[in-house]
């Protein structure tokens, strides 16, 4: 368990070092986001309509832009095979990577939300259905990334490919994500979508690890 | 005790070696010599167990690895080329953190007298991007140091380094080798250790 902290604290350790990387994916989420309105002009009944959607697919490209930096780095000076060899389960050190990976792409993204919604004149209980299912979904789409990313490493032109492979899997998440924020907007209550989500993420718990494990494997080979 | 037989390694079309046999008990270590290209590194990563070979098998205390699996990678300490070192952290972070990942807390003033040991006193806050080809090499091999595992398996251990710092990496070797340990590493130097094999490749 200890290895398992150690490697989020070295991962975070890392991201701190290398502020930029995680400032970009940041402030490509609000600029993407923020760029709708702007086009669509101040109709306020269009933009709460599209506000759920458009936050989501904006997540959705922000967490992308950090999955090549994933494991990449790791594969490059050798860690990857330190992690391998180390006494420690290679699935527990990647679940604590993929942890590092949502703290800093995934949490920051969450606690902007909010602000951004405001954008998209979102009322408060629309806002908090928001950062819920948020709360929900970004660890599943790291969860969802981590398996890609490890698909892809050492594959030329992984970037493009790692799109192509996961942004089709992200879909439930999108679709329940946001479909969660407006179906409450229309009353209908959000309940049954976060639950989905939910499910969703337990599920990705326990084996998107497992799978970006085996993943690792081949590709080390 | 490390034993392998019938190995043989295929990268590609090409066969690197095949029926290779080899044994290192306590106490001894294993010179593994070769051209460029010959073998080398294939056959200290399938001893690692980091990739699986074409044929043979490797055993250690007389159980196949594959089956002791974490046993086996616990009493086993591979450096490969790559540094496995973060540039952007500290030496004594990299050595403290490379010491978590392996499941032993590692106390500073340790960490510290080990990396002095290594000679990067007045380093050991600096990133080590900043520091050179051969002390980055030293950041990377204070984990023999460290470390506490029965066999090493140590690839072109020799490389970037000083004179100095050659001589205290023989040092180390031969201690590990006196208290009971095992070796196996490549290299292009020859080395005066005692009870040493040498398998060409």
């Amino acid at each position: 368990m200890s290895a398992v902290l150690a490697i989020i604290r070295r991962d975070l350790l890392l991201a701190m070092r290398r502020k930029s990387e995680v400032l970009t994916a940041l402030f490509f989420f609000i600029i993407v986001a923020s760029l709708f309105p702007l086009g669509i002009g101040p109709e306020s009944a269009l933009l709460r309509t599209i506000a759920p959607g458009v936050i989501w697919v904006s997540a959705l490209l922000a967490t992308m832009l950090g999955l090549a930096r994933l494991f990449a780095p790791d594969h490059a000076d050798g860690t990857l095979e330190q992690m391998v060899l180390s006494p420690t389960p290679l699935g527990l050190l990647v679940t604590g990577k993929i942890a590092a990976h949502w703290i800093t792409t995934g949490l920051p993204l969450v606690l902007l939300a909010p602000v951004l919604g405001i954008q998209f004149d979102l009322d408060v209980g629309a806002l908090g259905v928001l950062v819920v299912a948020l709360l929900l979904g970004t660890p599943l789409l790291s969860l969802i990334g981590a398996i890609g990313a490890a698909l892809t490493l050492g594959v030329r032109g992984g970037g493009v490919l790692v799109s192509l492979l996961v942004l089709p899997l992200y879909v439930p998440a999108l679709i329940f994500g946001a479909g969660a924020v407006e179906s409450h907007i229309s009353g209908l209550g959000a309940g049954g979508h976060l639950s989905l989500l939910a499910a969703l993420l337990a599920l990705a718990v326990f084996f998107a690890p497992w799978a970006t494990t085996a993943a690792l494997r081949i590709s080390l080979e | 005790m490390l034993t392998a037989t019938g190995l043989s390694c295929v990268r590609g079309e090409r066969r690197l070696f095949a029926g290779l046999d080899l044994a290192v008990g306590p106490g001894e270590w294993l010179h593994v010599q070769g051209e460029n290209g010959a073998g080398k590194t294939s056959l200290l990563r399938i001893l690692a167990t980091l990739s699986p070979p074409a044929e043979g098998e490797v055993r250690w205390q007389g159980e196949p690895v594959t089956v002791l699996a974490e046993d086996y990678r616990r009493a086993m300490l591979f450096l490969g080329h790559h540094g496995a070192v973060k540039e952007d952290l500290t030496p004594l972070e990299n050595l403290t953190l490379s010491a978590q990942l392996d499941g032993a807390a590692l106390d500073e003033t340790v960490a510290l007298q080990t990396l002095a040991r290594f000679g990067l006193r007045g380093r050991e806050d600096l990133a080590v991007r900043f520091l050179s080809a051969g002390q980055k090499r030293r950041v990377l091999l204070a984990r023999l140091a460290v470390r506490k595992a029965a066999l090493w398996i140590l690839d072109e251990p020799f490389t970037a380094l000083d004179v100095k710092a050659v001589d205290m990496l023989s040092g180390l070797i031969e201690g590990h080798l006196a208290a009971g340990g095992m070796a196996i590493l490549t290299s292009h130097q020859s080395m005066p250790l005692p009870n040493g094999k040498v398998l060409q490749l």
